[in-house]
């Protein structure tokens, strides 16, 4: 296999602590490719489950547009549907590939070459088998009927077995790493292993507790949501960021110390942000303050990661241009930014009173989980994928079009959602205005978003094709990563 | 070492403070709360909420299972968070307490129709007081035609018509009691009729249920006047 080119530099080797010697060529191609089989595996897997999601985001569109479309089929209804796609996007998408690439740089920062890879794939599978058995019950009609909390705790506990599979492996190779000094992307990937177990398994487990109160249980698929966004797709995603754009623009990210103070403040408040879901709601008003209270000291956050990527970019912005991977991710990072912004100002009381129920929430985790983390993850995986098969992506143009797709279209749906919440919560809020016409006000959006929805599918449907030729290893020579536009020009 | 030990603790207190500032804390408070009882001379006079029996939990589960709480909320809520009181959909906010022997309550977190916290309320609109198209009133014929087809009642629905709860039969002997009355084109030809199958019909005597007008102690807050 020829390793692909790649600057000595890492981010991670940057801090002013020792390190125990710099990482050769020969021992990052060892590294890389230990990891092949697994996080091929994981990503594979998760591009199959990103196809079906969005053909689900696009039927359940059309369906708000003509709710007669496959009305006579119960498990295709929209009541099940939807279910079913946030479930997949969030627990099929994003979770494995989230895993596929954690698990490739957590070997590469802890320079930890992966063993027993079998164990990884084990626990992918029973993860898939655990989803796709709680996908059938929703569809089936067999949901707990707990918001965000849907498939039945069976599936729930085969998840968490494979998940756990993973993420103890995860921190046995944190355990076991040779680089001394440990990178902000580590610390994030660490807070994402160790929190997701403890809020999937609490929150699945203690839902049909029979001493639980009432709306407790509505309480804890509020709480147990928002950590799922807050901090896993977060922390995978900026931790992902984090390393990718220092790396491939090759010069260190713009202040450690205010990337640290951003992990702190993420660290403590992120976990107390979820009550704002039930805002307005018939629970304890304090809960609600509390979370709005988190939600505006996480700005802290916001602020570090506005800074820190956006000033390590300034002066490079050429690479936005040439190189796939930092034109994604960097796109995510922007997303990120104005997805937290949007999402503080709207959990505030008075314009929650007038967002709430309407597509406009709906629309911020879009933005998150599409806008950002997603971009993010594509931006990973162009840049990794050609350092596990041994060659290089076959069309730029390919990718563009890919780009063109995702950006585009994923910047439609999800406008689609805000604006359409806008114009329903101000009608809405308007007791003059007849429920009718608030119906009315979002139709056209909801066609505007099955229409978005096609040039996603179109972004993506190219992206697997590509996928899938890297995997047969059709593609450029390795060596020379495929950029957009004048093809070398720069050193990548 | 001493360092990641550090970042790890963080993390593993801030996980155990989220847990109990946003589990385990509201389930102290409210988690065991009980229903409201009224007495009188040592008498019980009135208990509110009591839990649901028979055909409404029937109907529960269909609601459940048919992910109505994707589009409906059952949540109402105060004045000065939203025009819930004054559309018509209830006359207090509705507060903990009224879901007490829910699992789970369907709270609902959208709004692509109108709330049902009281949909069985003989009281409860979603159209203006004065509208000439407000159905004299909402019962069981009225519901079991909204569920076979929505457009029929409500011109302007976005509701999907849930037809596979209903079934196309010959009519032997006389006509059965619950057969719907379809308009033009939908009606079913001569000799045949549409009746609701069980599933239907538990649904409909579910949200015929569904009322939490029932005055409590902790809602101080009456309906106020819209501003004109």
């Amino acid at each position: 296999m020829i390793a692909a080119a790649e600057p000595a530099f890492a981010p991670h080797t940057t801090s002013t602590r020792p390190l125990v010697a710099p990482m050769t060529p020969a021992e990052r191609a060892t590294i890389d490719a230990s990891t092949r089989g697994p996080v091929l595996f994981f990503l594979g897997n998760s591009i199959l489950w990103l196809l079906v999601a969005t053909l689900l985001g696009f039927i359940t569109s059309l369906q708000l547009y003509r709710p007669t479309f496959l009305a006579d089929y119960p498990f295709l209804t929209y009541g099940r549907l939807w279910p079913a796609y946030q479930n997949i996007i969030t627990y099929g998408w994003a979770s494995l590939s989230g895993m596929g690439v954690a698990i490739w740089l957590m070997a590469r920062l802890t320079r930890i070459p992966v063993r027993y890879a079998g164990v990884l794939v084990a626990g992918a599978l029973l993860w898939q088998i655990g989803l796709t058995f709680g996908i059938g019950s929703i569809l089936g009609g067999n949901s707990s009927g707990v918001e965000w909390l849907e498939i039945p705790t069976a599936s729930a506990v085969l998840m968490l077995i494979g998940y756990a599979l993973v993420g103890l492996w995860g921190i046995l190779l944190y355990g076991l790493r040779k680089e001394s000094a440990a990178y902000i992307s580590v610390w994030y990937l660490l807070a994402a292993f160790l929190w997701f177990p403890w809020v999937f398994a609490t929150a699945h487990l203690t839902k049909s507790f029979p001493q639980l109160g009432g709306v407790v249980q509505n309480i804890i698929g509020a709480w147990a949501s928002q950590s799922f966004y807050s901090v896993w797709v977060t922390a995978v995603g900026l931790a992902t960021a984090y390393y990718l754009i220092p790396k491939v623009i090759n010069r260190p990210i713009h202040s450690y110390n205010v990337a640290t103070a951003g992990f702190w403040t993420f660290i403590i408040f992120a976990g107390l942000t979820g009550a704002t879901r039930l805002s307005g709601g018939p629970i304890p008003a304090w809960l609600v303050s509390l979370s709005i209270a988190a939600n505006i000291l996480l700005i802290v956050q916001i602020v570090t990661v506005a800074v820190n990527l956006v000033s390590t970019i300034k002066g490079e912005e050429r690479y936005i241009y040439h190189s796939p991977t930092v034109r994604f991710t960097y796109f995510g990072v922007i997303a990120f930014l104005i997805a937290s912004v949007l999402g503080l100002f709207s959990s505030l009381r008075s314009i929650d009173a007038v967002l709430h129920f309407t597509p406009f929430l709906v629309g911020l985790q879009q933005l998150i989980i599409y806008g950002f983390f997603s971009m993010v993850i594509f931006g990973a995986i162009y840049y990794i994928l050609p350092r596990l098969v041994g060659c290089e992506w076959l069309s730029s143009s390919l990718i563009t079009f890919h780009f063109y797709g995702a950006a585009y279209g994923g910047s439609m749906v999800t406008a689609m959602f805000l604006i359409s919440g806008l114009a329903t919560g101000i009608a809405l809020s308007n007791p003059e205005t007849t429920f009718a016409q608030v119906i009315d006000s979002a139709s056209l959006y909801v066609a505007g978003r099955a229409l978005a929805w096609v040039l996603v599918g179109i972004g993506h449907l190219i992206f697997a094709l590509h996928f899938g030729l890297m995997l047969l290893r059709i593609g450029q020579p390795g060596g020379q990563p495929t950029l957009f536009g004048a093809h070398g020009e720069e050193a990548h | 070492m001493n360092r990641t030990l550090t970042v790890i603790a963080w993390i593993v207190g801030s996980f155990a403070l989220s847990v109990y500032a946003l589990v385990i804390l509201p389930q102290k408070q409210i988690g065991g709360l009980q229903p409201q009882i009224a007495e009188e001379d040592g008498k019980i006079t009135d208990i509110y909420p009591i839990q649901n029996i028979g055909i409404v939990e029937k109907g529960r589960e269909v609601y459940r299972s048919e992910g109505c709480i994707y589009c409906h909320s059952q949540q109402v809520r105060d004045v000065q968070n939203g025009s819930d009181l004054f559309r018509g959909w209830g006359e207090r906010r509705t507060v903990a307490r009224d879901y007490i022997f829910e699992r789970p309550p369907f709270l609902g977190s959208s709004r692509l129709g109108p709330d049902l916290a009281n949909v069985g309320s003989g009281k409860w609109r979603n159209e203006a007081e004065n509208d000439p198209r407000r159905p004299a009133k909402r019962n069981a014929q009225w519901h079991l035609l909204h569920l076979y087809d929505p457009k029929n009642v409500i011109t302007e629905s976005n509701m999907p018509p849930y037809r596979y709860l209903f079934e196309t039969r010959k009519i032997t002997g006389q006509q059965s009691a619950n057969a719907l009355d379809l308009r033009k084109g939908l009606a079913p030809e001569a000799g045949f009729e549409v009746v609701p199958k069980p599933a239907a019909t538990a649904l409909v005597g579910y949200l015929l249920s569904l009322d939490r007008s029932h005055p409590l102690n902790e809602v101080k807050s009456a309906m106020l006047e819209p501003k004109k």
